[in-house]
């Protein structure tokens, strides 16, 4: 999607809605992430909080599902927190990464990649580092550490440890009715 | 239970306790000889095993370094792991989903049935079916193989049931819930399915065949059997006749300690048998031990495999209850009209959501991607498996650089398809979609092959000792008292999922093994 087509809304001009929409998602406060509609914070030891920020946006630009929230993705981002603690090499990584990628959203959109408004605009700029190792990493760990939160499963209907309630031999294997 | 002396060099030593070593050191064993199984693993036992994928992936997988080459994408998107198997005692048997299909006639034939195809090193085994039959038959009875020996099929699954609806709407007429090594009823010890899923995780109600607790133990009972998990071998040794001496491995401490034997049987699966083989070489051998041919770690096969999932507008919920639930046979034998040689079996199969997300299509991001897993719940699966052609070039060696925490070097493994491959794979695809699609599928994904599970051929069996590396016995051309007893051994792959004849050939080894230290031959 082009800078001329997005669709302003309310009245308000496009800067101002980018903005008031950051800021109501994700706020940074004194080192931490406050996400009140969520009713989460998540405090960043090594990482910048911007950085967190952002990585939580590209960690949903990346493997996005609506019906997932921010809380979701933010629990992957303090793996990576952790690992940067222990890490300068690691933390180097992250930093550099996503320098980069400010660079290239001002570049393009005159924003920081967080603060460009459109999913589309976004993506469009992932697809231009999908094959670089930090696009990678993020990559690779995350369809672990996002898919394998045991509280991510049931919203994909997933049922998840079986043996101790007797498995499904009593409890719907063969339940299918539509066929 | 055994426990044997590092001097005693009376035992036959088996490296691996998976379908073929664990078979072979429990048939040896009840028939009185002393055997001892060095397993690289640990022991995990069923109270163990985890209903959680990655969690259980991380307790029993092989994880150590291996590398990768070639044009197969599994190099491309797992690297360092080429073959999802077992390092744990049971082996690949604690994984394994149960299938267990005899070969077909031809398919011990094949370079006779399918003339010489360009690319393809295609041998006839040197055994026919009907060698192996009394053997077949011997290892269902063992492994309590639904439709055989009057037990019934396990009752099918949702998984199931989509699969057979569409099968049967384009007209397939060998559908059914398979020939499993899952107890359909009480049998041998052990319960009936409850259908708890989480059958590559490891059987929590031991419904499942599995060496690690339906063959192991009935062999240390005797007295004659000893398993040594945390041993992995590094060399094996021999003397200036070229007989094998004993081995060496590193224990459970990382020291390396000798153990002496009488037979050494290689079964550590066909990325590890080869391995061990080639890290072997000393002056006398300096190609590594078996190898007068040059065929050790050649020829290594895979089976042609994909997976197609397709996705429905109510749910499926395919994850509850077996995992290979179910069949189709129609595709497994051989017509060339097809435009390929040999056939592949359509077996159902599922991944939970963390499993899914990894394999469905690997490196895939965005919403294309999420758009597949958000249907999750929506989805049946089915897996394919047809009979892949051996090439000389795909082989395992040792990497020239990476090295394990022993110091050994790690199994490289070179893979690229055959054009008979990629001809199979892509129609089996098609017609995948197509049954999915007459079951009312609203799309449909195909999914690249997954590492391999059924890892074969890389010390084939031969008539000739140019040809290959072991006789019909699994002993080695070149080494009268030096055998190998896993897949490694299988002079091409069939169709079927190699199990049950692994099993098979382990009995029929364990037979002429106890046969040949009788006659002091070995």
């Amino acid at each position: 999607m082009s800078k001329n087509s997005i669709p302003v809304t309310s009245g308000l001009d496009r800067r101002a809605f980018l903005t008031r929409t950051a800021a109501t998602a994700i706020a940074i406060s004194s080192g931490a992430l406050i996400c009140a509609g969520e009713a989460w914070g998540l405090e960043v030891k090594a990482l910048k909080p911007e950085t967190a920020r952002t990585l939580i946006k590209l960690a949903r630009d990346i493997y996005p599902h609506d019906r997932l929230a921010d809380k979701f993705y933010a629990v992957a981002v303090k793996g990576y927190d952790e690992k940067s603690g222990k890490d300068p090499a690691t933390l180097a990584k992250f930093e550099g990464g996503v320098g980069a990628l400010d660079a290239a959203a001002k570049a393009a959109h005159g924003v920081a990649y967080a603060d460009i408004g459109w999913e589309a605009d976004r993506v469009a700029l992932l697809r231009q580092i999908q094959d670089g190792g930090f696009f990678q990493g993020i990559r690779s760990d995350l369809v672990v550490s996002l898919y394998n939160q045991k509280e991510v499963w049931p919203l994909f209907g997933y049922e998840g440890e079986s043996a101790s309630k007797g498995g499904y031999v009593n409890r719907g294997f063969n339940d299918i009715q539509w066929l | 239970m055994a426990k044997f002396d590092l001097n005693d060099d009376s035992l036959v030593v088996i490296v691996g306790s998976g379908a073929g070593g664990g078979t072979l050191g429990t048939e040896l064993a009840l028939k009185g000889v002393k055997t001892l199984i060095l397993e690289a693993g640990g022991r995990n036992e069923i109270e163990d095993f985890v209903n959680d994928e990655w969690a259980s992936f991380s307790q029993l997988a092989w994880t150590d370094m291996r590398t990768t080459s070639g044009s197969w994408r599994v190099h491309k998107d797992f690297a360092n792991l080429p073959a999802w198997i077992v390092k744990s005692v049971g082996g690949s048997t604690v994984h394994w989903a149960g299938a267990s299909l005899r070969f077909q006639e031809h398919e011990f034939k094949t370079r006779t049935t399918y003339g010489n195809l360009g690319g393809a090193n295609l041998l006839d085994w040197p055994i026919t079916l009907a060698d192996m039959e009394p053997y077949y038959a011997k290892a269902e009875d063992k492994m309590g193989v639904t439709r055989t020996n009057n037990i019934p099929g396990l009752p099918g699954n949702n998984n199931f049931k989509v699969l057979e609806a569409g099968a049967k709407k384009v007209g397939y007429k060998e559908v059914h819930t398979g020939r499993m090594a899952i107890n359909s009823q009480p049998r041998d010890g052990r319960g009936a399915c409850q259908q708890i899923g989480f059958c590559f995780q490891g059987c929590k109600s031991g419904a499942k065949w599995s060496t690690l607790y339906a063959e192991i133990p009935k062999g240390e009972a005797t007295g004659n059997l000893e398993v040594r998990p945390n041993s992995q071998v590094i060399q094996i040794e021999h003397d200036a006749s070229g007989k094998a001496t004993g081995v060496v491995y590193a224990d459970k401490d990382g020291k390396m300690q000798r153990q002496k034997a009488r037979v050494v049987a290689v079964a550590g699966n066909s990325l590890e048998s080869p391995r061990l083989l080639l890290n072997s070489a000393s002056n006398m051998f300096p190609d590594g031990l078996a190898n007068s041919s040059g065929q050790v770690g050649r020829n290594y096969m895979r089976h042609m495999t994909a997976s197609v999932y397709g996705v429905f507008d109510r749910p499926v919920r395919m994850w509850r209850g077996t995992t290979m639930a179910g069949i189709v046979r129609d595709e497994a034998a051989h017509d060339t009209k097809r435009g390929f040689v040999g056939g592949y079996e359509l077996e159902t199969l599922s991944l939970g959501l963390p499993f899914m997300a990894a394999f469905l299509n690997p490196g895939g991001w965005g919403r294309e991607f999420t758009s597949a897993i958000d249907s999750y719940e929506n989805m049946a699966g089915m897996w394919i498996v047809g009979e892949d052609m051996p090439q000389e070039t795909n082989r395992v060696t040792l990497d020239p650089v990476a090295k394990d925490k022993f110091g050994m070097p790690v199994a490289s493994v070179h893979f690229d398809d055959h054009a008979n491959d990629t001809a199979m794979r892509s129609h089996a695809w098609s017609r995948g979609k197509a049954i999915y699609e007459a079951a009312g599928a609203t799309n449909i994904y195909p999914t690249p092959p997954y590492p391999s599970t059924h890892n074969l051929g890389t010390n084939r069996m031969s008539e000739k000792a140019r040809d290959g590396v072991v006789n019909a016995h699994g002993q080695t051309h070149d080494i009268k008292n030096l055998f190998v007893s896993d897949g490694s051994q299988f002079t091409t792959g069939g169709a079927e999922n190699p199990t049950l004849t692994i099993v098979a050939l382990a009995i029929r080894q364990a037979d002429y093994i106890a046969g040949e230290m009788g006659k002091k031959t070995i």
